[in-house]
């Protein structure tokens, strides 16, 4: 089968590592990633099914490790040669559609008793993920025995396995996955009616985490950073109408939390620049030590910041952490979440408001594997050029966006 | 006695055996017009307009000042307009108040002594000799930025400064100090009267004005420059300026007919106001290595060209700090060409008219495209930076307006002006415009939207108020009141393009921005249409256009 994998090739990474400081997704070209004909993953088990993907999300995690560019504490949790791809939707040999919900926990790994989080529902948390039948993996598409969406074919637990709605293309579907990830960290945030939110970031991650706040708990307030215009009038649709909504540039933002919530800044345009007082959540869907040292900065005394993008090794200053008593929470992946009491699988939430708030929409383009190269180039530089999500389709999926999403903005505030 | 001192009537001298000043001029460009100046922020350009229809206004030259200020001076305060003389209206135990322009005036900078100094020492020594202890000077700056001691010391003297400010009698006015403001009352139009509290129970106010041009001065000396927020809201209004046709134009300018029902309250309410007016002329280069700045350029001779040349790659090599140090530290030698005390109106008046009597150019008829050069200050950034708003209230409310009768480009028609308009802002100075230009601009241009939706949320910001009363922050409201001293242009003009603008920057204003003039007028055809008239209009030094 035709696939893309990623092999332990310490050059590679470091050619990759090179090259994607010039530009982001440019670690395809040089770095581990090859498209191959290798032999389909065997089914590691009675309850493992082949599914043939139809579309496979690019997401930032998948980014990071072409370009070399992730941190090394995943190491022990991934298996080469991998298969990258955990945002799938795929066909399943009884002739429906399925997403699958890619954390390879206890449960897929045939391990008794379950652990702690797995117990509880809390997928992302399972301690187990190098143990069990499976080689180590955090998730589908880091492990060498489950394959990826990024091949012609893969395997997956059947406890993975979500069927699609009928109602929802195969784009919609393909959003189900990242949605999941940014439910779980809007709901980890633990807005309060009355609070005001910054969001720092509105690539994908960004802006579904704004339609999930919208939809669980809209704040009173809320302060969104977007770099590029498209990402402002895609948070602009997708936020609430509930909440009242300030876009502004990365480095506008801690002007426009002042603003938001009257309070005063201190050292204003120096190197110290901070708020008095500040928001009551922010949430951080970059990452990077200049986000997140931001994030510090413009966050109330007691405030929370919930980290969702993914970081590497950063050097910041945590000192406001400190003096400032503010909670640093991580926001990862998905499993179960309780609302006003009730448990709810976190990918059932994610199909619902994906289709609720017509997610597909932010499906810019699809590639064939061919050309991974454009691909990645096109995800790796999605806010420049006016893009959100970049997917890879199989020969099966439908048919690809004939327009870019971002036309469907074009004009609307 | 003469109410007046011009230079008309100052005893004949050697200085009157120069040659009297020539008037302005408008010159019609053909092809032996040389390439003109043009003001660019920091920097200058050289541009060469279009031959057969184009022409350039040139505002007149310098008029001679009156040969002793001193005297001048004396004369004014002894034989006041519609008024008793100054010593005569003074008692011992009275309070008395002397209010004066902040350092938004003159532009640029006056050399010391500033004629501030010398009406306000002369003010002095009549309160001395009289026996007036209680006396306060307060900087009438209404929501401008506190000065800092060094500028009152240059606007004051060392003298003055040492002698009031240790004892807490020389201060900043400071508009949002509930304790220290006055609801006066209310103008039959509804419009509150607000002032200086202590200003208000003063026994007099002496009002010290330095009139560069023809929109200062009056019973805007009092009910703006030491009002807030609550009275300034009535005129400094999107309507207001909208219905303003020109703010120099005092006898059309809506501004001032609200200003002056304000007076009449502040009048009706019983508060005295010795007004002190004063003109200077426009000479703001000298005699010295920027005198080629003046001059007209088909005059320029070898000297001057290599001077010039001098002075723009000199300016050209330096970084943007080292420029600005450089032309903020410029002092003009401006001479004071009248002096005028007495009732507010009458003093006024004779202002006006001097005021006019150096700065009119009768020019007949509009143009297609307006041209402007922009300087490097204005009123709101003395020592500080010209950020992008300053730009658009420096072209599309100052030099747009400066004229008399009709603007100088039709209605529809394209503004031109050459500017760096950078992204760049002053922490200290202007903290609110930084926001304004960031949350307020990016969703929207329109000075009636922006006036509706966000004006007061910044007017009442509690952190502005801090900077603004604590720091030498201009106040949260100001550039609001910048945006809308450029709304009647805004309405007026079909388009504005900024030459050498950045292209961002520009853009978030609202306007276009071009890399050289030629494709500016390139892109004012889309809107006038091929081979429109320009009309270029040089200034500094200040001129105004009288428009038939």
């Amino acid at each position: 089968m035709k696939a893309l994998s990623v092999e332990r090739d310490l050059a590679r990474f470091g050619a990759a590592r090179l090259a994607s400081s010039v530009r982001n997704g440019a670690g395809a070209r040089l770095g581990p990633l090859r498209l191959r004909d290798i032999d389909p993953p065997e089914l590691p088990g009675e309850d493992w099914v082949r599914l043939t993907p139809r579309l496979s999300g690019i997401c930032g995690s998948d980014l990071a490790t072409i370009d070399g560019r992730s941190s090394r504490w995943f190491e022990p949790i991934v298996s080469f040669p991998f298969v990258p791809g955990h945002e799938v939707v795929a066909d399943h040999p009884e002739g429906h559609r399925v997403v699958i919900e890619p954390v390879l926990g206890c449960v897929a790994r045939g391990i008794e008793p379950l652990c702690p989080a797995c117990a509880e529902g809390r997928l992302g948390n399972c301690g187990n993920l190098a143990h069990g039948h499976l080689e180590p993996g955090l998730q589908t598409g880091f492990c060498c025995d489950t394959g990826g969406g990024w091949a012609d074919q893969m395997v997956a637990h059947r406890s993975q396995v979500h069927a699609v709605p009928d109602e929802l293309d195969d784009r919609a579907a393909v959003m189900i996955e990242p949605t999941a990830c940014a439910v779980h960290a809007a709901l980890a945030a633990q807005v309060q009616p009355s609070d005001t939110v910054a969001v720092i970031g509105a690539g994908t991650l960004g802006l579904l985490t704004l339609a999930a706040l919208r939809r669980w708990s809209p704040p009173a307030q809320l302060v969104v950073a977007a770099k590029h215009p498209h990402q402002q009038r895609w948070a602009a649709e997708l936020a609430s109408q509930d909440s009242a909504l300030r876009c502004c540039a990365p480095g506008e933002l801690t002007r426009a939390v002042r603003r938001s919530v009257g309070t005063s800044m201190v050292d204003p345009a120096g190197s110290h620049e901070r708020l008095t007082q500040g928001a009551d959540v922010t949430i951080d869907c970059v990452g990077s030590a200049d986000s997140l040292s931001n994030a510090l900065a413009l966050t109330r005394p007691g405030g929370r910041v919930v980290l969702v993008g993914m970081p590497g090794v950063e050097t910041i200053d945590l000192t406001p952490l400190w003096q400032r008593e503010i909670s640093l929470t991580g926001a990862y992946a998905y499993g179960t979440e309780v609302i006003d009491g009730a448990r709810f699988r976190t990918f059932d939430l994610a199909a619902e408001l994906v289709a609720a708030a017509d997610l597909g929409r932010l499906v810019t383009a699809t590639y064939a594997l061919e050309r991974h190269a454009d691909a990645l180039s096109h995800a790796g530089d999605a806010g420049r050029r006016g893009a959100v999500k970049i997917a890879f389709c199989g020969p099966s999926a439908g048919p690809a966006p004939d327009f870019p999403a971002t036309r469907l903005l074009k004009g609307r505030r | 006695m003469s109410p007046t001192y011009g230079p008309s009537r100052t005893p004949a001298t050697r200085r009157d055996r120069r040659p009297a000043p020539r008037p302005g001029l408008v010159l019609d460009v053909d092809r032996s017009t040389p390439p003109v100046l043009l003001h660019s922020g920091e920097q200058f350009r050289l541009e060469r307009l279009p031959a057969d229809r184009s022409r350039i206004i040139y505002p007149p030259e310098p008029l001679h000042g009156v040969d002793d200020p001193d005297r001048a001076i004396r004369d004014a305060l002894d034989h006041p307009i519609d008024s008793d003389p100054l010593r005569a209206r003074l008692f011992p135990g009275m309070q008395l108040t002397i209010a004066f322009d902040d350092i938004s005036l003159p532009l640029p900078k006056m050399r010391r002594p500033d004629i501030r100094q010398r009406v306000i020492e002369a003010v002095l020594d009549i309160a001395a000799e009289v026996g007036v202890d209680d006396v306060h000077l307060i900087a009438a700056l209404a929501l401008h930025r506190r000065m800092t001691e060094a500028e009152l010391r240059y606007c004051l003297g060392d003298r003055i400064y040492d002698a009031f400010a240790p004892r807490g009698q020389l201060y900043n006015h400071d508009a949002e100090d509930p304790d220290a403001m006055s609801l006066i009352g209310e103008t039959r139009h509804g419009e509150e009267v607000q002032i200086s509290t202590r200003a208000a129970t003063s026994d007099l106010i002496i009002y010290v004005n330095i009139n560069l041009v023809s929109m200062d001065g009056g019973w805007k000396s009092t009910a703006t420059g030491l009002s807030g927020y609550q009275g300034l809201r009535h005129h400094h209004n999107v309507a207001t300026m909208r219905a303003t046709r020109s703010f120099m134009d005092q006898e059309n300018s809506e501004l001032h007919r609200s200003n002056w029902r304000q007076g009449d309250v502040l009048r009706n309410a019983g508060i005295e106001v010795f007004q002190i007016e004063t003109t200077v002329n426009n000479d703001l280069f000298g005699d010295g290595p920027l005198a080629v700045l003046a001059k007209r350029e088909w005059e320029w001779c070898a000297r001057d060209r290599l001077t010039f040349l001098g002075v723009q790659k000199g300016l050209d090599r330096m970084s943007s700090g080292a420029r600005r140090r450089v032309l903020h530290s410029w002092e003009a030698p401006y001479a004071l060409t009248s002096v005028q005390a007495g009732e507010v109106e009458a003093v006024h008046r004779l202002t006006t008219a001097h005021v006019y009597e150096q700065q009119l150019v009768p020019v007949e008829g509009q143009t297609d495209v307006v041209l402007y050069g922009l300087p490097y200050v204005g009123p709101y950034n003395v020592n500080s930076i010209m950020n992008p708003i300053l730009v658009m209230c420096l072209g599309l409310g100052y030099f747009f307006n400066m004229y008399k009768g009709r603007p100088v480009v039709r209605e529809g028609g394209v503004l031109i002006m050459t500017h760096p308009t950078t992204n760049e802002f002053h922490p200290v100075h202007h903290p609110s415009y930084i926001d304004f230009f960031e949350q307020v601009l990016s969703e929207t241009t329109d000075p009636l939207e922006i006036e509706q939706r966000y004006e007061e949320s910044f007017a009442t910001d509690e952190w502005y108020r801090h900077l603004y009363r604590t720091s030498h922050a201009y106040h949260g409201v100001h550039p609001f009141y910048m945006w809308y001293w450029g709304s009647h242009a805004l309405e007026h003009l079909g388009q504005v393009i900024i030459v050498g603008g950045d292209p961002a920057t520009v853009r978030r204003l609202g306007f276009r921005p071009a890399s050289t003039l030629a494709d500016a007028l390139e892109m004012a055809t889309d809107t006038v249409g091929p081979s429109p008239t320009i009309t270029y209009v040089k200034n500094p030094p200040i001129g105004m256009a009288d428009v038939t």
